[in-house]
């Protein structure tokens, strides 16, 4: 977030009531990145009230985290798959070929699980490239390979099972999933490390937001009102604190939520800051004029399906690991609910619009409801329908704003 | 003469814009009536609420049309009484047969079933009246641009049109196919049929105008009777930019150097038809400080020359030698051309030069990101640092670097190309068309650029399709024809006729 300054257009001049003007106009530009902050804010408050507060308990927010860690994980990666103007259907079946792939190496074959973590990681990456390739170099839509992908991995992983489920993993593989990070301090009942690394985000955090603003006040390129990044960055420092107590009391931060968070920053800087996230936005926005510019694009979409494809494989592995088990019937459908978070967070089906910070929103947002409907017993025919009309609006939020503008 | 169409007191605005400001106009039945302004003078918006496009309602202001008053709709609507618009991009279905797109939403059926022997023999007459010998079985892809334009001049017919509007109608056909047009209106207007005309080539509608609108900032400035009577061009531009353009193109003095970009022997094949040469055997060289026409028809296989230069993006089969300084050069991927110095501005900047929905700032470094960077790095300063360079030196005009280039005017869009590949920092810069599309006073700017980069010694190549502008900014022309170069000669020599000739000579030798 902290990098988003530079990117806001020049907003009114303040002139006579110009801080109004230029609130306003920038509301009016940034509808959608804070209309979805907003939407996330107003689901938890819902759910926390209706919950009569369960929704926000440490350990309630701990399974949170771990539920949706390998959404989000798959999100990473769908997201850059998006923008460059493609999809991939196949990451469901791929997260759970993998998981089988572990389960039987190191289960049946005894194999040491860290080895076993990296071959998988790297079939992953193979499964994507081989994608990938198809869909670059030989133009084939990649609706139509990841489709076929989806049916052949959902198949090759009931026959590396034998139809069976297989488990139990070692206690280190477990850790991945349901393992915490040391209590170092040794305080009973809190765990400081977790304490110190929230706080230490947060100021990271607050550093960078800060000399980002002050560089662009000092190149005389307005950005956001005053108002909105003290409020925005008020608001989710808050947040990571209030999150970063609740978890410490209980039981610390999940290696997940690290894993996670490290994944999220790292795209996150890959995307907006570097030159190869400029190509994939480039890319899904004109591929032809792109193409013209000197990119190699066919390089850039096979890179981009190889990713998915690893990110894919660490969802499977985090997957397995948390179920304690490979079932052939992991990852049933998991790619729609990867997709649906990257659309709600903003992306668009044409290519070269969307944001990973959106995606990680995207995918809270469902996970939220997800957990909330479910703390109060909402059947799953209703959470389903619930779930797709909120993939709706959100779009038509979106098409709204867009055809306003 | 009655009046068919009478607009009085149109009023339009957007967000912030007024476009148009109580805007007159007043069509004579049987006239032709001249459309011209600027790019963003408001031609097209007034089209768009004659059509019905902006309905009833959204703009203020009268529409009377035969003798009524009119509110239409929407655009079935406006069409229901005979108003037929043509747009600069073609309506029509690639893949659909020139019948079925004919009647398309309007199909010859009884109860749904589509009578095809009726289409067909209705096509037949239409395409006869259109001047068309295509069978109307033809899938419209299969066709060239400008028998596509006919196409949608016989759809037009097929409604019984009373009012024709045609939007750019030539800006993509040659000369030949432009002259038939051109024709074809006249015929029109001997039927009665009036036509609005919207055009940014003036020698084409003081040939056949009765009367001539221009438009300015949103606002009718003058209306010209070009009826037998001369309004000279100059008189047409001075009212369209509210200054006189003495000069058309702005003054240079070459300072030509060496030789910096050689190509010998270059052949290029189709790349569905692998038979066909395209490119055939073309040699050319270009020097320092120096602008170097290429002249030729539409489909003489100029632009598929540059491309097929650049990067072999155009064809298969491609065979020559390039040399850029004397030493030959690899210029097999358009990496490798950048690298070698060799830059490509398209000539169709919406689908190969421009991310539409991305901004002036993002697009400019597009093709030298290292410039940027800091590694993999981008550093946003230095982007922006760019980007405001280049809206100043070549006057981008835009509210911010920050604004999506797809709402910037034609002309500004061709610049953000330019700027995009002058920060590319090449050597020899092929334009093609450069000012296709843009209005007389961003000509003249892009025609300034030109002058300049020449002045600082690097070598350029201008494609164009009018010859105005390749008499007036280049210093030697070569003349190109069903892809071969069949004639050269210093501009200072060369005329229209001149050129003319070379193509039409070499076409008969097959």
């Amino acid at each position: 977030m902290s990098e988003e300054a530079i990117h806001q257009p020049q907003v009114a001049k303040p002139g006579l009531g110009g801080a109004a003007a230029a609130s306003g106009g920038f509301i009016r530009k940034h509808m959608r990145e804070y209309g979805i902050l907003l939407a996330l804010i107003v689901i938890m408050a819902f759910f926390q009230i209706v919950t009569n507060g369960i929704l926000l308990k440490p350990i309630n927010l701990t399974n949170l985290i771990l539920q949706n860690s390998y959404v989000i994980i798959m999100a990473l990666g769908m997201l850059l798959v998006i923008v460059s103007g493609h999809i991939d259907l196949s990451v469901g079946s791929v997260l759970g070929f993998v998981g089988a792939l572990a389960a039987v190496m190191i289960v049946q074959w005894d194999m040491n699980y860290i080895l076993a973590g990296v071959i998988c990681l790297a079939v992953g990456a193979m499964i994507g490239a081989i994608q990938g390739y198809w869909i670059a170099y030989w133009k084939i839509p990649s609706f139509i390979v990841t489709l076929a992908g989806m049916l052949v991995f959902k198949g090759l992983s009931l026959w590396v099972l034998e139809g069976q489920s297989v488990g139990p993993f070692p206690r280190g593989f477990q850790l991945i999933a349901s393992g915490f990070l040391p209590d170092v301090f040794g305080i009973k009942g809190f765990n400081l490390l977790s304490m110190l690394l929230g706080l230490a985000v947060v100021a990271v955090m607050l550093f960078f937001g800060l000399r980002s603003r002050f560089r662009n006040r000092a190149s005389s390129h307005d950005d956001e009102p005053a108002l909105f990044f003290f409020g925005r960055n008020f608001i989710l420092a808050a947040a990571i604190v209030y999150i970063t107590w609740a978890l410490s009391t209980f039981r610390g931060f999940p290696n997940v939520l690290v894993v996670m968070a490290l994944l999220i920053a790292v795209y996150s800087f890959i995307t907006t800051r570097t030159t190869i996230g400029r190509r994939i936005y480039a890319v899904g926005g004109n591929e032809k004029a792109t193409r013209l510019s000197g990119i190699n694009t066919e390089r850039l979409v096979f890179l981009t399906f190889a990713n998915m494809g690893m990110l894919a494989a660490l969802a499977g592995l985090v997957f397995a690991a948390r179920l304690n088990t490979a079932t052939p019937k992991a990852g049933l459908g998991f790619e729609l609910d990867v997709i649906a978070a990257v659309f709600i967070g903003g992306a668009s089906m044409a290519g070269g619009v969307g944001t990973i910070v959106g995606a990680v929103i995207g995918a809270f947002i469902m996970g939220v409801m997800n957990n909330g409907m479910s703390i109060l017993g909402i059947g799953i025919d209703y959470q389903q329908v619930i779930k797709g009309l909120v993939l709706l609006v959100a779009v038509i939020f979106d098409v709204y704003n867009k055809n306003r503008a | 003469m009655t009046t068919i169409l009478e607009m009085q007191g149109i009023t339009k605005t957007f967000p912030g814009v007024m476009a148009l400001d109580s805007v007159n106009l007043k069509v004579e039945e049987g006239e032709i009536h001249a459309l011209v302004g600027e790019n963003g003078a408001g031609k097209s918006t007034l089209m768009k609420v004659l059509s019905g496009v902006y309905p009833h309602g959204s703009y203020e202001g009268i529409i009377e049309f035969r003798g009524e008053e009119c509110r239409f709709s929407g655009i079935a609507d406006s069409e229901k009484r005979g108003i037929i618009i043509i747009h600069q991009e073609l309506a029509l279905v690639p893949l659909l047969s020139i019948a079925e797109n004919i009647f398309l939403g309007n199909e010859r059926a009884n109860g749904g079933i589509i009578d095809w022997h009726e289409t067909f023999s209705r096509t037949r007459a239409l395409l006869a009246k259109v001047g068309l010998k295509e069978s109307p079985q033809t899938r419209v892809t299969d066709l060239g641009l400008g028998k596509q334009q006919l196409v949608e001049i016989a759809k037009a017919l097929s409604k019984e049109v009373k009012l024709l509007i045609l939007d750019e109608p030539t800006s993509s056909l040659n000369e030949t196919d432009s002259e038939a047009l051109l024709k074809l209106l006249l015929e029109f207007k001997a039927a009665g049929i009036s036509s609005i005309l919207i055009s940014h080539k003036l020698n084409e509608i003081s040939k056949v105008a009765d009367t001539i609108t221009v438009l300015r900032d949103g606002a009718a400035v003058s209306t010209l009777d070009a009826g037998g009577s001369h309004v000279s061009e100059a008189d047409i531009i001075r009212d369209m930019v509210g200054r006189s353009l003495t000069d058309r193109f702005p003054p240079r003095e070459p300072k030509i150097g060496e030789t910096i970009f050689e190509v010998s022997h270059w052949t290029a094949h189709h790349p569905q038809h692998a038979e066909r040469k395209i490119v055939d055997d073309v040699s050319f060289h270009v020097r320092a400080g120096e602008v170097v026409g290429i002249a030729g028809l539409m489909g003489a296989g100029r632009t598929e020359l540059a491309m097929s230069l650049f990067g072999k993006s155009y064809g298969v089969g491609i065979s020559g030698e390039v040399k850029m300084h004397g030493r030959k050069v690899d210029v097999s991927t358009v990496q490798r051309a950048i690298s070698a110095g060799i830059c490509y501005a398209t000539e169709d900047r919406k689908t190969y030069g421009l991310v539409l929905d991305d901004t002036i700032r993002r697009n400019i470094p597009l093709a030298h990101l290292d410039g940027i960077a800091n590694g993999i790095v981008v550093d946003e300063h230095r982007e922006l640092d760019v980007a405001r360079d280049y809206r100043e030196k070549i006057r981008i005009k835009c509210s911010s670097t920050a604004q999506e280039v797809v709402n910037l005017s034609g002309g500004n869009q061709q610049k953000v190309v330019l700027a995009k590949w002058l920060f590319a920092g090449p050597e020899v810069l092929i334009l093609d068309e450069p000012t296709r599309g843009i209005d007389v006073g961003a000509k003249y700017e892009i025609y300034a650029i030109i002058a300049e980069l020449a002045r600082s010694g690097k070598a350029i190549v201008v494609i164009s399709s009018e010859m105005p502008e390749l008499l007036g900014v280049t210093d030697r022309i070569y003349v190109m024809n069903e892809g071969r170069f069949v004639g050269e000669m210093p501009t200072g020599e060369a005329s229209q006729e001149k050129i003319m000739s070379l193509i039409i000579r070499s076409g008969h030798r097959n």
